[in-house]
Parts: C-alpha cells; sequence; structure tokens
C-alpha cells in the first residue's frame, strides 16, 4: 500500500510520515505542502491513500477531493471536528482524524483503509453527472428562425438579463432564452458554468490565472463553488 | 494551575527514534516563531480572517505540546476571529509567548 501527505504544516506532515513508519506495509511516496502540487502529483501517479489535511490555504482539502478526477481513499487530517459530517458525503473519504493523531487510532485508520480497498479496486466516484448529449449542433431561435451552431464552434454563453449572449468563433448570437435552459442542451464533455452568469467551451480556454479564464480575447470570471469542478475537468500536468 | 507546554506526545510518538525526536524539535524552532510573528502580524493590520487561519494552524502546535486548556481557548477565539472578534489577543499571546520561549529553551 502507497500513500502520499497532503499539509500546509511541516510539524503536521512530520508527524504522520511518523505514524505511517510503523505500518510495515505502508510507503509514503512523498509529501506535499499544498494541494496543488499533490494534484499535479496524483495525474502522473496512481497511489492508494492521500493523508489530507482539511485547511489549507486557497485550495482546501474538500475541494481537493471534490477536483480529483478518480480519487484514491483518502484520509483526511484536521484541528476541526466541523466538517467530519461532510467529509462522509464522499464515497472516497474513508476516515476523518483529529489532530493530535495517536498511533492508536492511526492503526484504526489503516484497517479502515484495507478493508475499503478490499471492497473495491475500482476509483471511488465523486460526483455523479448525467450522461453528455454529444450532439455535433445546436438550433438557437432568432427572430423566428431557426440558426444551426456547431457546438465547437461556442466559445462562452452570458447570461444578460431575460436573454443570453451566445459568442461564437465567427459572430455573437443575442437569443431569448435562460443560461440553464442552453446549459441542459449542451454535452458536459465540452461545456461547464464557470459562474453564475457564464457557461464556457473549456477545450477553447487559453489559460486560467487566478479566478479567471481567457477564451480568445475574453476574460471570464470564475466563481469560488464553481472552480473545483472546472480543475476536475483539466487535464493537470 | 497554568498547564505547561511539554513534549509527552512528541516522545510517545517517536518511541526510540531520536532522530526523528530532534528533527521535529527543530522544526517546531522554525514555525513556531514563524507563525507567531505572522499572527501579529495579521492582528495589527486587523485582518481577522488570516488571523484565524493562523490561529488554526498554532492551535495545533499547543495539543502537540499538550496544553490541552490552551487549545480550548484557541478553538473559541479562531471562532470568535471569524466574527471579527479579536477580544481574546491578549491571552493568545501570553500562550504564544510561553510557547515561544518553551521551544527557544530546548
Amino acid at each position: 500500500m502507497n500513500c502520499i501527505i497532503v499539509d500546509d504544516e511541516g510539524a503536521a506532515r512530520m508527524i504522520v510520515e511518523q505514524l505511517c513508519s510503523k505500518i510495515p506495509e505502508l510507503d509514503v511516496i512523498d509529501s506535499f505542502s499544498n494541494a496543488m502540487d499533490a494534484m499535479k502529483f496524483l495525474n502522473q501517479q496512481a497511489v492508494d491513500v492521500v493523508f489530507l489535511d482539511i485547511h489549507m490555504p486557497g485550495f482546501t482539502g474538500i475541494d481537493f477531493v471534490q477536483t480529483l478526477k478518480n480519487p484514491p481513499r483518502i484520509v483526511l487530517t484536521t484541528s476541526d471536528t466541523n466538517f467530519a459530517i461532510e467529509a462522509y458525503e464522499y464515497e472516497a473519504i474513508v476516515d476523518y482524524l483529529v489532530k493530535p493523531i495517536t498511533q492508536d487510532r492511526f492503526e484504526k485508520s489503516i484497517v479502515k483503509i484495507k478493508t475499503a480497498l478490499e471492497k473495491s479496486k475500482a476509483p471511488a466516484p465523486v460526483t455523479t453527472k448525467a450522461a453528455s448529449n454529444a450532439e455535433d449542433d445546436i438550433y438557437i431561435n432568432i427572430d423566428r428562425r431557426l440558426i444551426k451552431l456547431k457546438l465547437n464552434e461556442i466559445l462562452v454563453v452570458e447570461a444578460k438579463g431575460d436573454y443570453i449572449e451566445v459568442k461564437t468563433t465567427t459572430k455573437n448570437y443575442r437569443v431569448h432564452n435562460t443560461l440553464k435552459s442552453i446549459k441542459d442542451k449542451l454535452p458536459e464533455n465540452m461545456f461547464l458554468q464557470i459562474h453564475r452568469s457564464y457557461i464556457i467551451n473549456f477545450t477553447k480556454i487559453i489559460d486560467i490565472e487566478d479566478n479567471s479564464v481567457l477564451i480568445e480575447k475574453s476574460v471570464i470570471p470564475i466563481s469560488r463553488s464553481n472552480r473545483p469542478e472546472l480543475m476536475r475537468r483539466l487535464n493537470l500536468l | 494551575m497554568e498547564q505547561q507546554p511539554n513534549l509527552n506526545y512528541i516522545k510517545d510518538l517517536s518511541g526510540d527514534d531520536s532522530a526523528f525526536e530532534e528533527k521535529f524539535i527543530a522544526v517546531l524552532k522554525e514555525e513556531i516563531p514563524l507563525e507567531k510573528e505572522e499572527y501579529i502580524r495579521c492582528i495589527t493590520a486587523e485582518n481577522y480572517k488570516d488571523t484565524a487561519s493562523i490561529v488554526h494552524k498554532l492551535k495545533h502546535k499547543l495539543n502537540i505540546l499538550s496544553l490541552t486548556e490552551d487549545y480550548k481557548l484557541a478553538v473559541i477565539y479562531e471562532e470568535d476571529l471569524k466574527k471579527g472578534d479579536s477580544s481574546l489577543n491578549d491571552k493568545f499571546l501570553i500562550i504564544l509567548n510561553k510557547i515561544d520561549v518553551y521551544i527557544k529553551n530546548l
């Protein structure tokens, strides 16, 4: 069994490393002081278990769990008991260790991990989304004309009051409709709502900086609640 | 009677591994003064959100040093700070100074 440790505190990482060292069948492959570095690592290498701190600056442990496509088994390590109920909403989370962690409690956690791994070798799903509707085109109604748009030419859909603006590689279209209505018709494998007013074609992203994405020449804001899902969809190196 | 910090938890954890104990104390010596400094900077700037985050980190250190009563105060203080209430600052500073002195003398 191998694992990684994610915690912004050096002392906390050392404690978990020491606890792991007493478990002969558990190998610590690496330790990370932030969730983003750990995510990049997990995109390149599979691990059995992640010991994960919840309270980290910027990108929390819960954001981390929500973002991973195929999360390994996760054991949360935290000084708070407040997240316990939320934590167990995620199938990937097998245990919740309150700091300071004792060896006895840690060993009980190892038993839980082994049981979870035995139950299923398959990665645990984080979310269950409806299957995408993989059509190539969508028709929009403008002045009683149905205009066909190629999905791969749509860049951004923006809510503007009681209509939406569909921005494509060649032209922008103003349509009397709601963002939710068009969202339901767009395939999930290409489009994602990243803000209450914006759906983007995430295959068209040029770059992401802080809380915005660049698509062609448009800078689109990312809301905090939508950021984890966007990060989950990206193929991070 | 006021609780005093100790290394009981670290000693339990390290067993006979004195190298781990030494390395861990070195990390505490490095992290605690920096976190104290960061705490003072944030509270002076009345940035209570960041102050709450640093109190969160420090409260783990209090637990590590077996300061269970001070840990309880830190839990309350962290929640107070999230609501913009810094009235426990003086008490928390006394705790910080206590662990700072202890760590420096290890």
